[in-house]
């Protein structure tokens, strides 16, 4: 009777207890293989960066300090120091984030406090649209219609050919559409509590918009900021187009500061425009030029990677404002 | 005076109806031109998206001034058509090639043979022996390989090398249209100031030219521009989507799913997720470099297909269609991933333990329940994310897109060229007609992206609706 029983036991734990299915398991795997690609995605850029940059650094002609510290680009007589490159990258950026703050957050206010439901069935669209340009086209628009609208408005013996301010007009007329969308979410999250409590004493929207719903949504508005200037910054086709190919080397003390380092109107070569112009065309391995680029992609990582943790900690301290 | 001293206190702190009604003025005032600002800078934004579109159409339309070599009427005359009725385009296939035969020399005619045959079955310049001879070489020509010419490549050639067409001077549309004397005076001041080099006013015809055209479109790269054409950009281009495709979605929908049904929160899942999203804002060049360093150099035997074709070298070393296609696709997989997690969270609880109660797997859930409603969501993510990588130039100049090619990319190993890129290319040109060029593969490379997102938005509808 005991063992009869202890049989059927069996039987039940045995029914009971998991299957093994290897069709399960290795499905399982495969889906874990492919989020763990990202992390070797990631293991590969830097691992490339690193040590290809590691391998410029090891050149005679080229010394850590010197990348950082000297203002002239020219590989040419061997003559590497990031400077100019770095200045023509901010330069651009700021231009753009100039242009583009004021616009993206006027454009956000509208459409999250004044815009009816119609107005933003219009607007919306033509953002998605700026947004899905290619870059490229971009750049063919600065140089095509920006860069001779400037040189009509202030002369062309004033306004090269190519410059820094149509580089940045354009690339800030490009981030617009990210800096409105976030905002607009930003702006969107304030509870509805605080519009009311403000109407209620007595404020116009106007007052109610710029003194209550922006400071309340700032940190998510800056985080917007961040990420744009991230954007602005790694942006390459249209700075490779209209602002040249030449580094802005300066003396530093000795080149007039506005007349020349800081002049929008005159071209200067960004980080990622010398990476471009130098990787395009037959490129030979191992030579000063190929790892150059790397050392160069490594700078701007860290640039955009720093920007977008910053963007990041905004977006944290945003939520748990309201979460 | 008990009384009166309070009443001027409020006077004090109150102001008067007059007084009131300015401060009110004042307030609704700024407010308005608040207000106003706010729709100027969204106006901007639509100004700045419709001058764009105008500058690229205003610059792919419009008049040109022509210099041919041989009149393309002459020509069709000649061959004793009537030439009202039959344009140089509607000749016979042999009928062109005839023309190049009379014409170009004997140097140049064996070039382009060597380049691409005109005829399967027969020669037009080489000699049997000497092309036997070319083709056993160590080094054969693309023309040993490469299948014969069509009608566009040689209706181009002819183009090209008899009519001799040269555009001198272009006009843009809306001056073409309005005020179409101003450019034939600036022809004729053109050519006062002797910038036309050795060409005479009279060999000079005005004529419409719209760059974006099918023989545009359909016609292969060249170095002339009056001939060039974008189909080996737009077959580069149809080939780095499809490997992006191909690679992108199911690992990206596959992350997406470990991510959202299967991971447990454990710090390693955790920084997953935190890396994607960090992945999502890396520079597009910087994958251009990791495409350059790892796919095109480590991964060399496998991207250049010296694995696949046993001890013959192929020449591309690792800058094909493959390396890019992976490159873009490994960029646009974070953007997947995190469309598709989007889609994957909207699906309701109810769906999950529904199915895990009725003692299915997980798998089968995720495949029978849960997948057929996230996919609407994942598709428009997906395509947007196709749509973005189209349109992606940095990338692909940094893996070794080819800036002149003119033969069409036949595999996964082929040297290519893509759409961005020849927009890049013509545009860095000093001259006009390139310019033109440019523009016109913008309207091309438009049209394909808006093809894209009205595929998503369709998509997007019909799945709100059933939601």
């Amino acid at each position: 009777m005991t063992t009869e029983n202890q049989v059927d036991r069996d039987q039940i734990v045995a029914r009971l207890t998991k299957r093994r299915r290897p069709g399960e398991t290795a499905i399982r795997v495969f889906l874990y293989l492919c989020g763990a690609l990202t992390i070797a995605t990631t293991i590969g850029i830097l691992y490339e960066l690193g040590t290809e940059s590691f391998l410029f650094f090891q050149e005679d002609e080229v010394s850590l300090f010197e990348f950082l510290t000297d203002t002239f680009w020219q590989p040419q007589v061997g003559r590497f120091g990031i400077a100019p490159l770095v200045l023509g990258t901010m330069y651009i950026s700021a231009i753009a984030m100039a242009v583009a703050v004021p616009l993206g957050l006027l454009s956000a206010i509208y459409l999250a406090e004044y815009a009816s439901e119609r107005v933003r069935g219009f607007f919306k669209p033509v953002l998605e649209i700026l947004v899905g340009v290619p870059t490229v086209v971009f750049g063919f628009f600065a140089l095509t219609f920006m860069t001779p609208v400037l040189r009509g408005i202030f002369g062309t013996s004033v306004v090269d050919f190519f410059n820094v301010a149509s580089a940045g007009i354009v690339v800030g007329i490009l981030i617009v559409p990210l800096i409105t969308s976030l905002a607009e979410d930003a702006l969107r999250a304030v509870p509805d509590s605080l519009r009311q409590a403000a109407y209620a004493l007595g404020a116009s929207k106007f007052e109610v918009s710029t003194r209550i719903v922006v400071p309340a949504a700032l940190s998510g508005i800056a985080a917007g900021f961040v990420l744009a200037m991230s954007r602005a910054v790694g942006e390459t086709m249209v700075v490779t187009l209209a602002a040249g190919a030449s580094p802005r080397n300066f003396e530093p003390g000795v080149d007039p500061l506005f007349g020349y380092i800081l002049n929008p109107f005159e071209g200067a070569q960004a980080m990622t425009g010398y990476v471009v112009i130098t990787a395009n065309g037959d490129l030979s391995y191992n030579t000063i030029d190929y790892n150059s680029i790397f050392a160069i992609g490594l700078t701007l990582f860290v640039i955009t990677f720093a920007l977008n943790s910053l963007s990041r900690r905004f977006v944290k301290r945003f939520r748990q404002e309201y979460e | 005076m008990s009384i009166s001293a309070p009443e001027r206190k409020v006077r004090e702190y109150f102001p008067t109806e007059d007084e009131y009604q300015g401060l009110l003025d004042k307030r609704s005032r700024r407010a308005r031109l608040f207000q106003l600002a706010c729709l100027l800078s969204l106006m901007i934004a639509v100004v700045a998206l419709a001058t764009l579109l105008y500058t690229i159409v205003n610059d792919s339309f419009g008049l040109v001034a022509v210099v041919n070599e041989r009149d393309p009427e002459a020509i069709v005359a000649d061959l004793g058509h009537e030439p009202d009725s039959v344009a140089l385009v509607d000749l016979e296939f042999d009928e062109l090639v005839g023309l190049l035969e009379t014409t170009v020399g004997s140097g140049v005619g064996r070039r382009l043979e060597r380049d691409q045959r005109f005829y399967d079955d027969r020669l037009v310049f080489e000699s049997e022996e000497e092309w036997a001879e070319i083709c056993s070489s160590d080094a054969p020509p693309e023309g040993c390989t490469a299948g014969p010419r069509d009608h566009s490549n040689v209706y181009a050639l002819v183009l090209e090398r008899v009519v001799v067409q040269d555009v001198i001077a272009a006009y843009d549309l809306v001056p073409s249209i309005f005020n179409p004397s101003g450019f034939e005076e600036e022809i004729a001041a053109g050519f006062e100031a002797g910038r036309f080099g050795e060409y005479t006013p009279d060999q000079a015809s005005v004529e419409w030219r719209a760059w974006f055209n099918l023989n545009f479109l359909r016609s292969p790269q060249s170095a002339t521009p009056e001939v060039a054409g974008i189909r080996t950009a737009i077959l580069g281009s149809a080939w780095l989507v499809l490997i992006t495709v191909l690679f992108s979605v199911p690992v990206g929908v596959g992350a997406a799913i470990y991510l959202v049904e299967y991971a447990k929160p454990t710090r390693l899942n955790s920084f997953i997720q935190t890396n994607i999203n960090n992945l999502a804002g890396v520079p597009s060049i910087i994958y251009g470099m990791l495409g350059l360093a790892v796919l095109v150099r480590i991964f060399e035997p496998f991207t250049s297909g010296a694995i696949f074709t046993s001890g013959v070298p192929p020449a591309e070393n690792g800058r094909t269609v493959l390396s890019a296609g992976l490159t873009l696709g490994l960029l646009a997989l974070p953007v997947v991933i995190i469309s598709a997690q989007e889609a994957l969270q909207a699906v309701p609880d109810s769906l999950r333990h529904a199915g895990l109660a009725l003692g299915a797997t997980r798998w089968q859930t995720v495949r029978s329940q849960i997948l057929p409603v996230a996919l609407p969501g994942i598709l428009t993510g997906t395509i947007l994310a196709m749509a973005r990588a189209i349109g992606e130039t940095a990338p692909l100049i940094l893996v070794g897109a080819a800036s002149f090619i003119t033969s069409d990319p036949t595999g996964p190993f082929s040297k290519f060229t893509a759409l961005p890129i020849q927009i890049f290319q013509w545009t860095s040109y000093p001259q006009i007609e390139f310019q033109k060029l440019a523009a016109a593969a913008s309207i091309a490379l438009l049209l394909l992206l808006l093809t894209l997102n009205a595929a998503a938005v369709i998509l997007r509808n019909k799945y709100s609706r059933r939601a």
